[in-house]
């Protein structure tokens, strides 16, 4: 008996029977949903549109979002290297040194809050706390206003304001600040966990073979982290990913914004959001499987993989023995919101 | 210092909004969490199916384009409306992108719930003769919540922090980080003294909810 139906007893007749009935049930009420989106979205309800019975409120409605017209325009090139292409571009351009800067600022951080000096850990720690308990869109609206900032800080000291535009702060680089700071002090108490969940004898070896506290660091126990961390990490540039569609908030030209232009130029709002979800599901979808299959490839090897579970303010959760085995079917990558 | 405290009665307006949404949110996407977990276990292949096609799609979806579809696609594209007054008709449809979104989230930390619950306590439970539905209701689901929740705590302060979103993807929700944003662009209020006000009041949300979670995981653990 595979774990995926410990929750039952191998179907009998009766419950064969049961089941059809429900998987029947559960497609009639599939359809009605997919009948519901469809009519809603024909402008098949409210006034003065024909009742439901007529076969006018099943055929296409020029007024509704299925007619051809507001889909061709994603069969139209310009449509794809106008809007789509570029939006992309900038969505991964973005997402990439955010990436690249939040891995940075994560090991910088994480392995703070491990230093041995109290002052350094108190930092880290609070630096840490802060950006994961604030909102990741306010921290953007901060970064694109820092300019206003330094001029209001500049006036409170009594001297000139910076000329014009000495100083900007675009779209892209608000993006990409906001994610680092965000994702990065979530990365933190990923390698915290990770650099932890090395076994400390470990450490306690290389110390006892004379290592200093950095060498010990360095050469022994990050090289092991490293491994456990990676679906961790990997789980987390998908929230990355995700989060760098926040840029339409702020008018920076990424995959969503340009959707959104699309949908604005041909009336197409509906259409464009639904491929627009399709694409960010098939990058995301394919991100969480290589965190999967990465977590796999960990505990074929016999290694745990590290997470960080736990929210701003709370500690982390302990680390007992193994569980007994799984009751449910497999849980996925430890994808957070 | 006295610009922020001077909007006070904003900054408390903005704050209020931004829990009516949290509370709200949490409560219907729990709900929904729940019905989704049950049908992602349950024997019947179609209604696995179902759910996971809905949890793995809206979940690799980002929030933004999840409220942009309730507030420009839906509301204002359809116009369909869900309350007489704009500003309700708006905090309702963020609301729902809210709870869809967040119901994926619960449905993944409770599942993984299901997980730690041992194989002895369902078996033990079928031997009994229980029903699927009994096994989850009575045996399952009580000890796979009391394992989940920290990860459920961390899941609302994610949420708490969403509700941020809800201002802009078409929506205009007068939220805290709206209010926030309203004050820079109007260029009075000093930029740094707001934004630390601001942060300190969504600190003040989710900094207790992280203690308090902490605390009752520990005090609902199943001893084993």
């Amino acid at each position: 008996m595979t774990a995926q139906n410990v929750l039952f007893d191998a179907p009998g007749p009766r419950a064969r029977a049961r089941s059809r009935i429900f998987s029947v049930v559960t497609v009639l009420a599939g359809l009605a949903l997919l009948a519901l989106i469809y009519l809603g979205l024909n402008r098949s309800f409210g006034e003065g549109a024909p009742p439901l019975s007529s076969p006018q409120a099943w055929q296409v409605n020029p007024e509704g979002q299925w007619t051809a017209e507001r889909w061709a325009p994603f069969l139209a090139a310009e449509t794809w290297t106008g809007y789509i292409v570029p939006g992309l571009q900038n969505t991964l351009t973005a997402a990439l040194y955010a990436a690249v800067l939040a891995i940075l600022f994560g090991m910088v951080f994480g392995i703070g809050r491990l230093s041995q000096h109290a002052p350094i850990r108190w930092i880290s720690g609070a630096v840490v706390e802060f950006f994961r308990g604030i909102p990741l869109l306010m921290l953007i609206f901060f970064t694109m206003a820092l300019p206003l900032a330094v001029n209001q800080l500049l006036t409170a000291i009594g001297s000139d304001p910076l000329p014009p535009r000495t100083f900007q702060v675009d779209a892209m680089a608000a993006v990409i600040v906001g994610l680092t700071l965000y994702n990065g002090s979530v990365l933190a108490e990923v390698f915290r966990a990770g650099i932890n969940a090395v076994p400390k004898g470990q450490a306690e070896a290389a110390e006892s073979l004379g290592m200093r506290r950095t060498q010990v660091l360095w050469l022994i126990q990050i090289p092991q982290a490293v491994t456990s961390m990676m679906p961790a990490i990997v789980a987390q540039l998908v929230v990355l990913l995700k989060d760098s569609a926040l840029g339409y908030i702020i008018a920076f030209p990424e995959l969503l914004r340009g959707f959104s232009l699309i949908g604005t130029r041909y009336g197409n709002v509906i259409p464009a959001a639904i491929i627009c979800a399709v694409i960010y599901i098939v990058i995301n979808i394919s991100l969480s499987r290589l965190a999967i299959w990465l977590e796999r490839r960990n505990a074929r090897r016999g290694r745990a993989s590290a997470r960080a579970t736990a929210a701003p303010g709370m500690q982390e959760p302990p680390a007992g023995p193994e569980g007994p085995a799984p009751v449910g079917p497999a849980p996925d990558a430890p994808g957070k919101p | 210092m006295e610009a922020f405290l001077g909007n006070l009665d904003k900054v408390i307006d903005g704050f209020s909004w931004t829990v009516r949404l949290t509370l709200l949110s949490a409560l219907f996407s729990f709900i929904l969490g729940v019905i989704l977990t049950a049908m992602r276990v349950s024997p019947v292949p179609m209604m696995r199916g179902l759910a996971t096609v809905y949890v793995e799609g809206i979940r690799n979806t980002p929030l933004t384009l999840v409220l942009l579809f309730c507030g420009l696609g839906i509301n204002s594209a359809l116009g369909v409306s869900l309350a007489g007054s704009v500003q309700w008709d708006v905090f309702w449809w963020a609301v729902i992108g809210l709870s869809a979104y967040t119901a994926c989230f619960v449905s993944e930390s409770l599942r993984s719930g299901v997980n730690t619950v041992p194989l002895g306590q369902v078996e033990a439970a079928r031997s009994l003769g229980l029903t699927f539905t009994q096994n989850l209701r009575l045996i399952v689901l009580p000890q796979a919540l009391r394992s989940v929740v920290g990860p459920l705590g961390s899941v609302l302060i994610a949420l708490t922090k969403n509700t941020t979103i809800a201002s802009v993807a078409g929506l205009g929700v007068q939220e805290a980080s709206r209010q926030m944003k309203l004050m820079f662009d109007q260029g009075v209020a000093p930029v740094i003294p707001t934004f630390i006000g601001f942060a300190i009041g969504f600190l003040i949300l989710t900094l207790p909810t992280g203690f308090f979670f902490s605390w009752l995981s520990k005090r609902a653990a199943v001893a084993r």
